[in-house]
């Protein structure tokens, strides 16, 4: 008699590597030992515009001891591989500088104290041009996108009330604990091979290949245990990998490329930051006739994956929202700053807390409750988006509402004369996969092996960088073989051992990536009825018929399907000081189904607090085209006395092409806590901020002006 | 050449020995600041060696001393947290002590530390100045407000280590840290307050930590008003990293009516 | 320098000013105490020094000179989970796992007191640990779970 396993999937089952990560086995890049290895080093720019005149190497150093290289060291294209080719992987001499920090000289030594001496002895001389140092100066434009619904020109007579505003987002620091880091080793075949802390093997080995010049089989990458990504991992770790993979190259020995604090806050991507306009056109009984909005991103020097951002931010800026008549224009514009890249959330956040912020507005003009107005306006099954997408299902705007509502705890008054209490509430909605077409160009592949042993193996891309990776896919193969989760293992993520899955971003691993693996193993399931292992299968993404997506009108199905949370936050406002402390968030999220409730809380805990921090406390001022919050004394996240007690409330939604009606839910959590704080720091004040991070400083300034 | 040389003094006359005796020597006590320099090479002179005080039984310690309370150049925050002594006779500066970093900072950090460091920022300075606090050396008394002579400059002599901090009894302080966050934060303003005699001692808003003397003359008249108008005068904030001069000029003047209030 | 870590004496012969985070990973091959900023803010590095919490990157080993260090290798008894471990296995408490070695440091020193904790002493008590993956949330379930 045989008792079937229990299923997997729904359960929260342990950490497939948490015995590791709780005893100091998991081994993330530094700490892997390798005998012999040198160490590596970037010379940077100090200057945010100009070009290099000059590159001294003094010859009081004796330059025999250390590895120097510079852009003629590099046998393929001086090129970082992304989406324009416009970002070099080490700045000529003679050659351009665009932003404070560019890498220019990369050095290696056999130890700490040669490299810092030889750095010592490196002078760069440079000619000075006027920086661009703000969106307000910028000319530059990296790309456009132009969205248009119905007519708002001339719905502009059918409103009887227009509300416009501007609203400004500031940039933000991934700050993932653990910084970036690589190490390369060369070797005799010309292969190289890199292990790293990334978020996409894929990304780093066309990035190797194009700058070392090396075939499919000679650039081999590894993902190492990774403390963390959140989109800073995704692009960045192509240019720490290909400057270690020069290191190695010329030193002809293994060379470990590890940045400190200081270099990973100074030199690494940011989150987007942005002007967000708004005009938005009522009627007396609170119908909404039009969204005209503009937004402007700063992109910093170079492409990177600004088009793709800005893409993301303008598909979201109507918000959670049905309007007959919607006009969104969107630039992204170059500063000498350095490159902003990918964060969590990708743009949406950005446009999203301008949205949330205008339904609060015409709701306080029309002197009617903001929910109610949500609800009037909130986007339903069967209704069109901004790009005329029919949400056919999966629509779970007003559960999370009615959900986060029902469970808001009862609003305590301040228990101190000079503490003002406040709560703010938001909606808002973020595509699972990738944008548009993405998903079909990308057709993500996986392989699922079924060994002769009675076990199985996923080979995946796909990283872990904490979201659970690893433990989903092992719930998903389990439960469709319906074998015990202790059959199913996984490949490393090796490019030499593993297909091309597309990058761990855009929330569409346990979605898109996730029903690869469902699919897989079903199949092979189906398969050893007939045939003994050892049997393999791949899966490619196909895109349904059903989904249709016009580049060059960007319109159509911008995404498969939604994700949906309601965020309720509780702040106390000290009137002293302008402090803002966020007491208590709760937030009801459709997520489709939860493959692991507890994971998916971690995510939306996670991400919640990191949104909590953008609207708050991280903040980063420039100076001479640099950031001055360069060290974490000065840049700034949330302690554990700083975090609000935060609730989390799943609401299962299905999704029909989801993996056990999953949509993914990576990002979602970072849109919807920073409008929900200003709106629960106007209720606390009556003073309303348009700007965040909402730091002490400007609340103070506002009451006082008030 | 890059090494800096560990001493470990047996008691404290070898570290006073070794202090004077050891050129381009800074003391180490809980290494909370200057491990971070050594580490990132940012002091200046480069230092070629550190004397360790860490250890030394003769520094550690809360106990009573003359009829005044006496603390320990290198006890560490966490042993002051958690004195009788220090909670019965200073217990603002437990309270203060606690606004310090978080438990891996107060389990090192030191007084000594604090005051040879001499930063305007600095958590307790203000406190010790609201107190009247005394700063021993090997070699003599010195009394807190003659201590700070510029920005992280004291009247220590180059080779003079601080031994304890006295406190005088029977005084009532009261304070208020503004900082950047909630936990592990440098202050924006830092306010100790004692009405009797009147001291209004402010960190974070001058080049040193700062007695108000404007305020306090009003303070001393009973003049409470008149106390928040003059503290605008009596500090010199700026914009830095942090904050604002105005932000900072206008919660000095919150926080100084709050403290003001009570009681 | 000679010092006991995790239960067993250690013998060092490098210059005492090294930070004691390097003599771990790099002379002892003890890789699982981290190194996030180097500047005493996010406690990755954390070890205990006779029972207390400390940031290893801003001790120089030369202070630990007869002193007991507990890295997180030392923690589960031969290879047996501690309860607090398997807590954060259990509850979420451990994303990414960086910050998890320090945190569970911290976290220890809070669960050996004898009085009752709150979930505000928890935050208190790991306000030296920053973690940007959890919003703390499980971290501090975890933990008073294991707490009297």
């Amino acid at each position: 008699m045989c008792t079937a396993p229990l299923t997997a999937v729904g359960r929260s089952v342990p950490r497939r590597e948490g015995a590791d990560k709780v005893t100091g086995r998991a081994r993330y890049t530094d700490d892997i030992a390798v005998p012999g290895a040198w160490y590596g080093r970037t010379i940077r720019s100090t200057i945010a515009r100009g070009a290099i005149r000059s590159l001294t190497l003094d010859p009081a150093f004796d330059w025999s001891r250390v590895v120097v290289v510079s852009a003629d060291d590099i046998p393929g294209e001086n090129v970082v591989q992304l989406i324009r080719d416009d970002q070099p992987v080490l700045a000529p001499n003679g050659g351009e500088i665009r932003h404070k920090e560019e890498p220019i000289l990369l050095l290696a030594a056999p130890d700490r104290a040669t490299l810092e001496d030889a750095a010592s002895h490196i002078h760069i001389e440079y000619e000075l041009a006027t920086p661009v140092s703000d969106i307000g100066s910028a000319t530059e434009v990296f790309s456009t996108v132009d969205i248009a619904k119905g007519d708002v020109a001339s719905a502009q007579r059918e409103a009887d009330l227009v509300v416009e505003r501007e609203f400004r987002v500031g940039l933000q620091e991934q700050l993932y604990i653990e910084p970036q880091g690589a190490i390369a080793f060369p070797e005799a075949d010309g292969t190289i091979r890199v292990i790293g802390s990334l978020q996409c093997p894929y990304y780093v080995h066309r990035a190797l290949k194009r700058a070392l010049k090396l075939s499919d089989q000679q650039a081999v990458v590894v993902q190492a245990e990774t403390g963390g990504g959140f989109g800073g991992k995704e692009e960045y770790p192509s240019i720490v990998a290909v400057h270690a993979a020069l290191l190695a190259r010329k030193a002809g020995r293994p060379v470990r490329l590890i940045y400190d604090r200081h270099e990973d806050l100074a030199a690494t991507t940011k989150r987007h930051p942005g002007v967000i306009r708004h005009r938005t056109g009522v009627k007396e009984d609170g119908t909404l006739v039009f969204q005209d909005i503009e937004i402007v991103l700063d992109g910093g020097a170079y492409c990177t994956l600004t088009p793709v951002v800005l893409s993301r931010a303008a598909i979201h800026a109507a918000g959670a929202y049905s309007c007959p008549n919607v006009r969104i224009r969107a630039r992204a514009v170059a500063t000498n700053t350095p490159p902003n890249g990918a964060f969590r959330g990708f743009g949406a956040p950005q446009s999203l807390f301008a949205a949330e912020l205008m339904v609060e507005h015409v709701a306080e003009r029309l002197g009617v409750s903001s929910v109610d107005l949500r609800r009037k306006w909130m986007l339903r099954l069967g209704d069109t988006t901004a790009t005329g997408q029919v949400l056919s299902e999966s629509v779970g705007s007003e559960l999370v509402l009615d959900a986060a509502l029902k469970n808001a705890p009862a609003v305590r008054p301040s228990d101190r004369p000079t503490v003002r209490r406040g709560r703010g509430l938001s909606l808002v909605f973020h595509g699972s996969g990738f944008t548009g077409s993405g998903e079909k160009k990308l057709q993500g592949t996986i392989a699922f092996e079924a060994l002769a042993d009675g076990t199985f193996r996923i080979l995946t891309a796909s990283t872990e960088i904490g979201q659970g990776t690893k433990t989903i896919f092992c719930q998903l193969a389990a439960d469709a073989l319906g074998v015990g989760m202790d059959k199913v293992d996984l490949a490393p993520q090796d490019t030499s051992l593993v297909p091309d899955s597309g990058p761990t971003v855009a929330s569409r691993t346990a979605m898109i990536v996730g029903r690869l693996v469902q699919d897989a193993a079903t199949e092979v399931k189906e398969r050893l009825k007939r045939e003994k292992a050892p049997l393999r299968v791949e899966k490619s993404y196909i895109q349904p018929d059903s989904i249709h997506w016009d580049e060059t009108t960007y319109r159509g199905d911008a995404y498969p399907v939604y994700a949906w949370a309601c965020t309720i936050a509780d702040v106390d406002v000290d009137m002293t000081t302008g402090e803002v402390r966020v007491s208590d968030l709760i937030t009801a999220v459709d997520c489709g189904k939860a493959l692991h409730p507890v994971m998916a809380e971690g995510q939306i805990e996670g991400g919640c607090l990191q949104a909590v921090g953008w609207a708050t406390i991280e903040e980063i001022k420039m100076q001479d085209g640099g950031y001055q919050n360069d060290r974490l004394a000065t840049y700034l996240i949330p302690t554990a006395l700083d975090a609000p007690r935060i609730r989390t409330i799943l609401v299962e939604n299905p999704y029909s092409r989801g993996p056990f009606g999953a949509k993914g839910i990576g990002e979602l959590p970072m849109d919807g806590p920073a409008p929900a704080i200003i709106a629960a720091i106007h209720d606390a004040t009556g003073v309303w901020l348009d700007e965040i991070p909402a730091t002490p400083e400007k609340v103070l300034a506002a009451c006082a002006s008030r | 050449m890059h090494e800096v040389t560990f001493l470990c003094p047996k008691d404290l006359q070898d570290a006073v020995r070794l202090y004077r005796t050891t050129p381009g020597c800074r003391p180490l006590a809980g290494g909370t600041d200057l491990m971070v320099m050594l580490h990132a090479r940012t002091l200046r002179p480069q230092p070629r060696a550190v004397l360790d005080i860490w250890s030394l039984a003769e520094l550690k310690g809360v106990r009573r001393h003359s009829g005044m309370l006496e603390i320990g150049a290198a006890e560490s925050y966490t042993g002051i947290i958690r004195s009788r002594e220090a909670h019965q006779h200073v217990p603002a500066l437990v309270a203060a002590a606690r606004t310090i970093g978080a438990a891996q900072i107060q389990n090192r950090g030191t007084l000594g530390g604090n005051l040879a460091n001499a930063s305007p920022a600095g958590d307790t300075l203000p406190i010790l100045l609201a107190y009247d606090a005394v700063v021993v050396t090997d070699r003599r008394s010195i009394p807190i407000d003659q201590f700070f002579t510029g920005y992280r400059k004291t009247a220590l002599q180059p080779d003079e280590l601080i031994t304890a901090v006295r406190f005088p009894q029977g005084r009532d302080v009261v304070f208020r840290k503004v900082g950047t966050r909630a936990a592990q934060a440098i202050s924006k303003v830092m306010m100790a307050v004692s009405r009797k005699p009147a001291r209004i001692a402010i960190g974070s808003v001058a080049e040193v930590p700062l007695r108000a003397r404007g305020a306090e003359a009003a303070l001393e008249r009973g003049d409470v008003d008149g106390a928040i108008a003059a503290v605008a005068d009596d500090i010199r904030p700026i914009d830095d990293v942090r904050s604002t001069a105005d932000y900072r000029r206008t919660v000095t003047q919150n926080v100084l009516r709050e403290l003001l209030s009570v009681g | 320098m000679r010092f006991t870590l995790n239960g067993r004496t250690v013998s060092l012969d490098v210059v005492g000013t090294r930070r004691l985070l390097d003599a771990l990973r790099e002379d002892l091959h003890l890789t699982g105490t981290k190194e996030g900023c180097g500047e005493g803010e996010c406690g990755a590095c954390s070890v205990l020094i006779d029972g207390e919490v400390v940031d290893s990157c801003l001790i120089a080993v030369g202070q630990v000179e007869g002193r007991e260090v507990t890295t997180v290798e030392g923690l589960a008894d031969g290879g047996r989970l501690t309860a607090l471990q398997q807590a954060f296995i259990e509850h979420g408490a451990a994303q990414c796992g960086i910050c998890t070695p320090g945190m569970l440091l911290a976290a220890h020193v809070l669960v050996q007191q004898s009085r009752q904790l709150t979930a505000d002493d928890v935050r208190e008590g790991l306000a030296g640990n920053l973690c940007r993956c959890t919003g703390y949330t499980k971290i501090i379930d975890a933990v008073l779970s294991c707490t009297k």
